[in-house]
């Protein structure tokens, strides 16, 4: 039987990028991505969820009477380009420039910031002009706490990335910042992907059905 | 204003029933005593530098066995507060809802406060030392798991004196378990309590995983493991993939009480069934989640007492794999009554068939190991042995509800309650004890009594067959589970007595358990080798108890049954000349698991109550503590070579 793939702790570290660089480094960021796993399994659960109750509006607002081609737009570009930073970010980390990871991050935060602003402002258009709110319907809880999942999931990105900018302006990049600046990059374009599968499962298939 | 707080308190705490008062009496006793020992004996500072702050592995399974020992003792009282009412037709010893609360917190308790921690100590002892690791992927973690673990079953036993015990099952099916049929704070307790303890869980299937993966000694690829660690590893990836659905269900139905949303209600479109779903996703994992590790132990006591190697380890990996992946696609057999056209219930009837197969393969593999071995007879021994029939019975019965058509006669019948209790005793908790008393030498240094603990065994094995062989044909009768009395004249009478009569030697064989850790805490003989059954595997390499470092040298590994092959070659004399010692890093304790799980507690409280102003600083408290620690850079120490030469020197070993 052959060494495990998974066995990296007992092969040369020079080669690989900082974060990766120490053995802690490795088994936390190995741990993130299971982590990741299960929160992919946590979000499939909400997605079923709201795709069995979707139909379930008990004569209050559908999908079609609520959903709005514009702010939609706006919050999925706003998050698109908020991936993209994130992901400069991490070339600026792996280019051990302290100052332009700081300012990607930083972009990055504000992007978020953005997003959730827009995010709060279409759940209180939803809930205060068209009287749809979580107890109107079975439809309605499944949308807001899918949404506001994600959202709650965002905010606390931001959180933790404001957290990781005070150490990396403290200690610049070490072993132990470039792994928390990398596994909360993974974080970020998680949160992406969910929204992508958010667009189409919530909003594309409420317009069309 | 005093007639306000009179009403207040009269709500509060949970009043008019001399038992709760009783029991109300003991806490603060109990509670009382506790610290006044602890500041007669000035321990106060041992408890928080040794255990409350303690990060190694080790320390932490002893915690998650002594927890799970008492909450088994709480849900053995409410197991037999149940039998004592059922003994006779028409009794009064409970009504109806006090019925209904007590088999609500017995199942709850077993699964998620007895069999899930111990499970999770006996890992912690065993898994780090069998792959020859210092420690966990990540011990901070594994320390705020436990804790997790612990306040939500503080929480969850805290409703029964205060605020009144959930009443809708472990499985707390909606609509009965919403808002609008179950007001009060009963059910959220159930909800937030378990939440919080299945976050720690789901934090140990991670770090347990990542630990098992990444830090096995040199040479020990994956098929070279010990069986115990594989089947930890294959339980670590269930509880990844079935948790978090928990987690959702649980936060689900918590946001309809609370808030009033429409996911599981009758009105506004809920859907009931949709709990029932999703409940089972997780739950039928989770009895594999506690019968997988199980597994794993006896197949560790079975090899080490039969004195040869585990017989088809290979076909054994492959079947724990072959039950993991079917473990995710039977969870509707739990509801084949419910309305499913006939192709779903035919699907399901057929994957719950299949699991037969894979555990079939392993009972012939333990038996074939015991085939022609050398069989010593031992406590852990006598467990793992008596498991094999047992628990086949369970399987067989299994296999019987299986069949959906004939799980319209035993649906919800006593025959189904006896079903998951022959799985539940004689598999896990057979398991664990086994576990316990095969690893005790490892955590404390000397042995339980044997005498005792044969007593014990064959107390404990015997009463549970008087208890739990006639149930299955008290369903077939007719008696109905959650049922809190039944009239005379249906010809049940007598087996309910000869039932009670074997819980009563359940209980008895469980205190003469608790009995012989007494005693052998005082006498116990000492075990000075480190290696006191003849043991195969790593964790018998090193002293007992073990250092906090484990291994001064981390071992090399080239076979299986890793230890068996260094006790040959150091008989042939080919022992390997001592490499000098280098200074070991390892973690520092820190209160920061136990002071966020606090703040957990205070939150889950507030949260059980809808008091906001409670719950949110509690929460704020948790993110607090996270961010804390995220920026705590100096945790870890070096213990110096001379440190390591002492404590070498101490047990003998310093070579
Ligand atoms: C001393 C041993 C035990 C006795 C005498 C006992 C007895 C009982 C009884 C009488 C019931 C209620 C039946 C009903 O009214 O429907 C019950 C339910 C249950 N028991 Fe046990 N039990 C024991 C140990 C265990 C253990 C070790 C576990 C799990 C590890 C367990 C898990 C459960 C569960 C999940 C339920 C279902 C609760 C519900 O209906 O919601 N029991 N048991
Ligand atoms: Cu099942």
């Amino acid at each position: 039987m052959t060494d495990s793939v998974l066995r990296l702790h007992e092969r040369d570290k020079s080669s690989l990028p900082i974060e990766y660089s120490k053995e802690e480094g490795d088994l936390r960021i190995v741990g993130f991505w299971i982590f990741l796993a299960a929160e992919l399994v946590l979000f499939g659960t909400l997605f079923g969820t709201y795709l069995v109750l979707q139909s379930h509006t008990a004569g209050g607002p559908t999908a079609k009477d609520l959903f709005e081609i514009g702010p939609v737009m706006a919050e999925t570009i706003v998050l698109l380009v908020s991936s993209f930073t994130c992901g400069l970010s991490t070339i600026e980390l792996r280019r051990h420039n302290t100052k332009g990871l700081i300012a990607w991050l930083i972009v990055t935060i504000l992007l978020g910031l953005v997003f959730v602003g827009l995010e709060a402002n279409e759940f209180y258009t939803y809930a205060v002009h068209e009287g749809a709110t979580l107890s109107r319907s079975a439809f309605l809880s499944g949308f807001f706490v899918l949404l506001g999942t994600h959202g709650c999931h965002v905010s606390l990105g931001i959180v933790w990335i404001i957290g990781i900018l005070l150490q990396l302006a403290k200690r610049g990049i070490t072993p132990v910042t470039a792994r928390k600046a990398f596994m909360v990059g993974l974080y970020w374009h998680f949160l992406d992907v969910v929204w992508i599968f958010i667009f189409t499962a919530v909003y594309l298939t409420g317009w069309v059905i | 204003m005093i007639d306000s707080i009179k009403s207040f308190m009269g709500w509060f705490f949970v009043t008019g029933d001399p038992m709760i008062y009783g029991a109300d009496a003991s806490i603060a006793l109990v509670s009382i005593g506790i610290v006044a020992v602890l500041t007669y004996f000035k321990k106060w500072k041992w408890l928080w530098e040794e255990w409350l702050t303690t990060v190694d592995h080790k320390r932490i399974g002893i915690m998650y066995i002594i927890a799970a020992l008492l909450m088994l003792f709480r849900g053995g009282i409410d197991a037999l507060m149940m039998r004592a009412q059922l003994t006779l037709p028409n009794m009064h010893f409970l009504d109806a809802e006090h019925y209904n609360q007590v088999f609500t917190t017995h199942g709850t308790i077993m699964i998620i406060f007895v069999a899930m921690p111990f499970i999770f100590g006996l890992m912690n002892i065993a898994v780090p030392l069998q792959i020859g690791a210092r420690d966990v992927a990540y011990p901070f973690l594994n320390a705020l798991s436990f804790w997790f673990f612990f306040v939500g079953a503080m929480l969850f036993n805290l409703s029964f004196v205060i605020g009144g015990s959930p009443d809708a099952g472990w499985s707390s099916y909606a609509p009965y378990a919403g808002a609008e049929l179950n007001p009060g704070v009963g059910q959220n307790y159930y909800l937030i309590g378990v939440q919080i303890s299945g976050i720690g869980s789901l934090a140990t299937g991670i770090n347990f995983l990542v630990t098992i993966l990444k830090m096995r000694a040199p040479g020990m690829t994956l098929f070279k493991m010990p069986m115990f660690t594989w089947s930890v590893l294959i339980t670590s990836v269930i509880v990844v993939f079935a948790f978090p659905a928990f987690t959702v269900a649980l936060a689900l139905m918590t946001i309809d009480r609370l808030f009033g949303a429409h996911f599981f209600t009758i009105a506004a479109g809920g859907s009931p069934m949709l709990w029932a779903n999703l409940f089972w996703f997780w739950g039928h994992p989770e009895v594999y989640i506690v019968l997988l590790p199980v597994f794993g132990i006896f197949s560790e006591v079975i090899a080490t007492f039969a004195h040869k190697t585990l017989f088809g380890y290979a076909v054994m990996v492959w079947s724990m794999i072959a039950i993991s992946v079917l473990s995710f696609i039977t969870w509707l057999h739990h509801f084949f009554t419910m309305g499913n056209t006939a192709p779903v219930n035919a699907f399901f009837s057929i994957s719950t068939m299949l699991i037969a197969i894979p555990t079939g393969v392993k009972i012939f593999n333990w038996l074939f190991t015991l085939n022609k071995g050398r069989i010593q007879f031992t406590t852990p021994m006598l467990w793992a042995l008596a498991f094999i029939p047992n628990f086949t019975i369970g399987g067989v019965t299994g296999v019987m509800l299986a069949m959906a058509p004939a799980d319209y006669q035993y649906h919800n019948s006593y025959f189904l309650v006896a079903h998951f209790h022959s799985t539940l005793i004689a598999g896990t908790v057979f398991g664990i004890f086994c576990g316990l008393h095969y690893w005790w030498p490892k955590m404390f240094g000397y042995l339980l009594d044997e005498r005792k603990g044969k007593w014990s065994f064959w107390i404990f094995m015997i009463s549970f067959n008087v208890c739990f062989m006639p149930m299955y044909f008290l369903g077939l009768m007719g008696m109905t589970r959650r049922m809190y009395t039944y009239p005379a004249g249906l010809g049940w009478t007598p087996i309910n007595v000869v039932m009670t009569i074997g819980a009563v030697g359940m209980g008895v064989g469980f205190a003469l358990m608790a009995w012989n850790i007494i005693w052998s805490a005082f006498y116990g003989k000492k075990d000075t080798t480190g290696d006191p059954w003849g043991g195969r595997t790593l964790e018998w390499v090193t002293a007992s108890p073990a250092p906090e470092y484990n291994f001064a040298h981390i071992p090399e590994v080239s076979t299986r049954d890793a230890f068996t092959a260094m006790k040959e070659e150091k008989e042939k004399g080919l022992a390997k000349s001592s490499k000098p010692y280098e200074p070991i890093h390892m973690p520092n304790n820190t209160g920061i698991p136990v002071i966020m799980a606090s703040f957990m507690f205070v939150a889950g409280f507030g949260f059980v109550f809808e008091w906001y102003w409670m719950g949110i600083p509690g929460l704020i408290g948790v993110i607090a503590c996270m961010i804390a620690r995220s920026f705590v850079y100096n945790d870890h120490h070096y213990i110096s070579i001379d440190e390591i030469k002492r404590t070498e020197a101490a047990t003998g070993r310093l070579s």
